[in-house]
């Protein structure tokens, strides 16, 4: 048994070690909010927050998130209940098919924590791991600026 | 408890726990089709096949078409919240299924709101109408006297009747009208209004929102094991050591279909890993010449199609301009593999699927497993992003297959990544050839404009169109692959110009024969056609030394063309454009198919002549779709084709070695990231209420490329022909000065 903390509850799961974050997340704990992107760290879909940092969990494996919280979209809050920057990508409705945005939200989320008030150019740079096809990027830009200090004073 | 009523809500709107309706099935209602009714009414022309209403006033609204990510959703439910005058939270949608639905065909060629859109509108509007006439009816009063609000209808003394209590019997079971009352455009409330999107919430905050996300209880886990090209044979598989694993549920082969099926997800992986290891496959040099695909297509036998033919006199010593264009073979590349889940329960088959087209695949389907279509139901669930006819049904087929082996388990198959880049049907590699000759004004005289195409619809219908169906041993003949007839065409999709040029001849050169499995993919043919079109507008504008946007406004005549042309130029600020060092700035104008909409573009992009990156600084658009349903929606997809386009344009192409697709991840085949999307998008609107829905999914990707084109040649002077316009192309030519 492996012991996790997700979106602050304690878990334990009966997975290999070896087992990527993305599948214990999916089919352990029955999360939705990361996708199987590409199994390959080149998309962003999976992107999880292992403490402050924004990961693929398709690459990371299960036995080394050791004592790190993990946090997900689900941890920043519900369909109905939006946490901030869930509600400004409604707000600028930043999703078209939306399967990359939960990753989005999440390298966000991030970036927000170590830095507040970022630039455009800072969250272009931050969120080039994370590729969108639906070719939302401008709406998903302004709703991290939304939620940002600068968007917000 | 919240994520439990939205997994609640979802499961019963994609029919897992959907209690059948006792109303006449929609089969039946199929029949009496009339070709005078409006919208996908003549497919489906009674009204209870699109609304019912229970004796608790609650609304089911019925759509044949399916949610893409492109909003159509929330237009539907507000065209018919507005008609029948409830609010748009009390309706609910019920999408693409094959029990359930209308056969409304594929979702796809931004026909949704013409087809779905204007049946419910018609449909919304009749329903209301036949209601007021039984309240009418009831109290003893006059029809016009009534009014409608919420779902009631009241009369001048107070008297107030609820639409459930006037829908005993079949009174929404009759064919609808030719011509419907609508609410006049001035007194609409919902339809017209950025109203928000009813699926993004859920999109943002993990919700169920896709077939992804779909958990049945006992659900079981499968990957599919392909060969390493489309002409490998299998020559062992020692399956012997995986089927032993206590994880596996089961190995299925069959012919050269191979499937893995496992409790867990990632076990399955692991297995499907190994069973990969463990197969031989022969493999052969089928794929044509990569450095020399324009030649190879060009070579192989086509089929001529004069689609545009009107002579006129050619001017004596006119300056003639002659130009070929070429576009590779392109991905749709969604951000999540294609996924499906099929169950096969008291000998039938319930498959959940982000297919473009339930019917379509249920009949494919039925072929493959031999079993008559009744004994198939599709079910719509929305899937990752969807640009044309991808890896969806392919994947639908594979769950059914495995379901097939393992009854009473749902098995749900999700592809790897390099499944999807390898075997999904790709957009198709084309080649054009255009030649004018003007007058001494510089006015083109005649316009001749050739294109070399595969088909662009490879679109089940048939189990043949499947990629299990070539895979499996008593395996399946892919149907003749067809051109798309004009008007709105295939390969020759916008291939006819809109511009009033007195002589004119247009072929579709149509090649049968496919070397590399194509099918849709957003716009067809009319990507490279306007991208030709519209770069060799700006080729015969410097010939004549005039200005794009005045070149384009002197040869068309269409008034609505004429006004987003004019617009985007306002906007764009064109007469007073200053030119800045390794800037340039481009137009570009099309009508869709030239029948939907219309979308001019001017652009301004900074290119580095070291890095060969083309920097698109900034887009402004104009669009005219006919009548406005929600303003937000049309801007995003307008937005997003603008993105998508500007990747496959500046970016994007297929690459294969003379066996192999190695374009197999996102290194091989990158697609723009962040840093390179253009700093900034204006969309401008142009609506008119009353005029019919022109559909807008398609309109920027042909103008987007052509715009990239004509900034690129006038800030570098240099004018690229071929796609795409990637950093190491444009340092070769740049430095081949």
């Amino acid at each position: 048994m492996i012991t996790l903390k997700v979106n602050g509850r304690e878990v334990s799961v009966d997975a290999d070690p070896a087992t990527p974050l993305l599948y214990v997340l999916r089919d352990h704990l029955k999360l939705n909010g990361a996708k199987f992107g590409c199994g390959l760290g080149q998309c962003g879909a999976c992107t999880v927050m292992l403490d402050s940092e924004a990961v693929f969990s398709c690459v990371v494996p299960v036995s080394a998130v050791g004592k790190r919280a993990v946090k997900t979209v689900e941890g920043l809050g519900t369909p109905e209940n939006p946490g901030p920057l869930q509600q400004a990508f409604i707000e600028e409705q930043a999703a078209q098919c939306g399967y990359c945005i939960a990753g989005m939200i999440m390298r966000a989320q991030a970036l927000l924590e170590r830095s507040p008030s970022p630039t455009e150019d800072d969250i272009r740079a931050a969120l080039a791991p994370n590729l969108c096809r639906c070719g939302t990027h401008m709406r998903i830009l302004r709703a991290v600026k939304r939620a940002s200090d600068k968007g917000s004073a | 408890m919240i994520a439990r009523e939205s997994r609640r809500r979802f499961l019963r709107e994609t029919g897992a726990l959907v209690a059948f309706f006792s109303l006449p099935c929609p089969r039946a209602q199929s029949q009496g089709a009339s070709k005078a009714l409006p919208g996908s009414l003549k497919g489906s022309p009674y009204l209870d096949a699109w609304i019912r209403i229970d004796r608790e006033g609650k609304v089911t609204l019925f759509t044949g078409k399916a949610e893409l990510g492109q909003g159509i959703k929330t237009a539907l439910l507000q065209l018919a919240a507005e008609e029948l005058a409830v609010p748009l939270e009390r309706i609910e949608l019920v999408t693409a299924d094959t029990a359930l639905t209308p056969n409304e065909g594929y979702t796809s060629g931004s026909r949704s709101m013409q087809d779905s859109g204007t049946a419910i509108r018609h449909a919304a509007a009749q329903v209301r109408a036949l209601l007021v006439a039984q309240a009418a009816q009831r109290l003893g009063v006059s029809a016009e006297s009534l009014s409608v609000s919420m779902g009631s209808i009241h009369a001048l003394d107070g008297r107030t009747l609820q639409y459930g209590e006037l829908v005993a019997g079949q009174v929404l079971h009759v064919q609808a009208e030719e011509r419907s009352a609508f609410v006049e455009p001035g007194k609409r409330v919902i339809a017209g209004k950025s109203l928000r999107r009813v699926d993004i919430p859920a999109k943002v905050a993990g919700g169920v929102a896709y077939v992804h996300d779909l958990r049945f209880p006992g659900m079981v886990h499968a990957r599919i094991v392909r060969p390493p090209s489309a002409s490998a044979t299998l020559v062992a598989l020692d399956a012997s050591e995986v089927e032993r694993m206590p994880t596996v549920l089961k190995v299925v082969r069959d012919g050269r279909f191979i499937g893995v099926i496992a409790e867990r997800e990632y076990e399955c992986i692991r297995a499907a890993r190994s069973l990969a290891a463990r197969a031989k496959w022969e493999e052969s040099a089928s794929l044509p010449p990569r450095a020399h695909l324009y030649d190879a297509l060009l070579r192989l036998p086509a089929e001529d199609h004069v689609i545009a033919e009107s002579a006129a006199a050619s001017p004596a010593g006119g300056k003639q301009v002659r130009a070929e264009y070429r576009r590779p073979y392109q991905m749709h590349a969604a951000i999540g593999p294609s996924c499906a889940v099929a169950e096969l329960k008291d000998g039938k088959y319930t498959v959940w699927t982000h297919s473009q087209g339930v019917y379509p695949l249920r009949d494919a389907l039925a072929e493959l497993l031999a079993v008559p279509k009744e004994a198939v139901r599709c079910i719509h669930a929305e899937g990752s992003g969807c640009y044309g006819h991808n890896g969806a049904d392919d994947v639908a087929a594979d769950a059914a297959l495995l379901a097939r082996s393992l009854p009473g388990r749902p098995v749900r198959v999700q592809w790897m990544r390099e499944d999807e880049h390898a075997w999904e049907p790709f957009g198709a590699a084309m080649v054009s050839r255009a030649n004018a000759v003007l007058d001494a004004s510089g006015t083109v005289a005649q316009f001749e404009y050739e294109v070399w195409s595969n088909t662009h619809s490879t679109r089940p219908g048939k189990a043949g169109n499947l990629l299990a169906g070539l895979h499996v041993a008593k395996s399946f003949e892919p149907p003749a692959p067809r051109p798309i007839p004009q008007p709105e065409g295939g390969g020759d999709r916008n291939a006819i110009p809109l511009y009033a040029f007195p002589g004119v001849r247009v072929v579709h050169r149509f090649i049968p024969q496919m070397p590399l499995r194509v099918s849709a993919l957003r716009g067809l043919g009319a990507y490279m056609n306007v991208f030709s079109l519209e770069s060799f507008m700006d080729e015969l504008t410097l010939a004549a030394g005039a200005d794009p946007v005045e070149y384009r406004l002197r040869h068309l005549r269409d008034a609505r063309g004429r006004e987003v042309i004019r617009l985007a130029a306002e906007k764009f600020g064109w007469s007073t454009w200053q030119r800045r060092p390794r800037a340039g700035r481009g137009f570009a104008f099309a009508r869709y198919k030239n029948l939907a909409g219309y979308l001019a573009l001017a652009m301004e992009v900074e290119v580095g002549r070291d890095t060969g990156a083309v920097q698109i600084s900034r887009v402004v658009a104009a669009a005219d779709s006919g009548e406005i349903v929600n303003p937000d929606g049309l801007r995003n997809q307008i937005e997003g084709g603008i993105v998508q386009s500007a990747s496959w344009t500046l970016s994007e192409e297929v690459a294969f070695d003379d066996t192999r697709i190695t374009s197999r991840d996102w290194a091989a085949y990158p697609i723009l990231r962040f840093p390179a999307v253009p700093r900034s998008i204006e969309v401008h609107l142009v609506d008119r209420p009353g005029q019919p829905f022109l559909g807008t999914g398609e309109v920027a990707q042909g103008p987007t490329a052509a715009c990239i084109a004509n900034a690129l040649a006038d800030a570098t002077g240099m004018r690229v022909r071929e796609l795409p316009f990637s950093p190491p192309r444009l340092r070769r030519l740049f430095a081949a000065g």
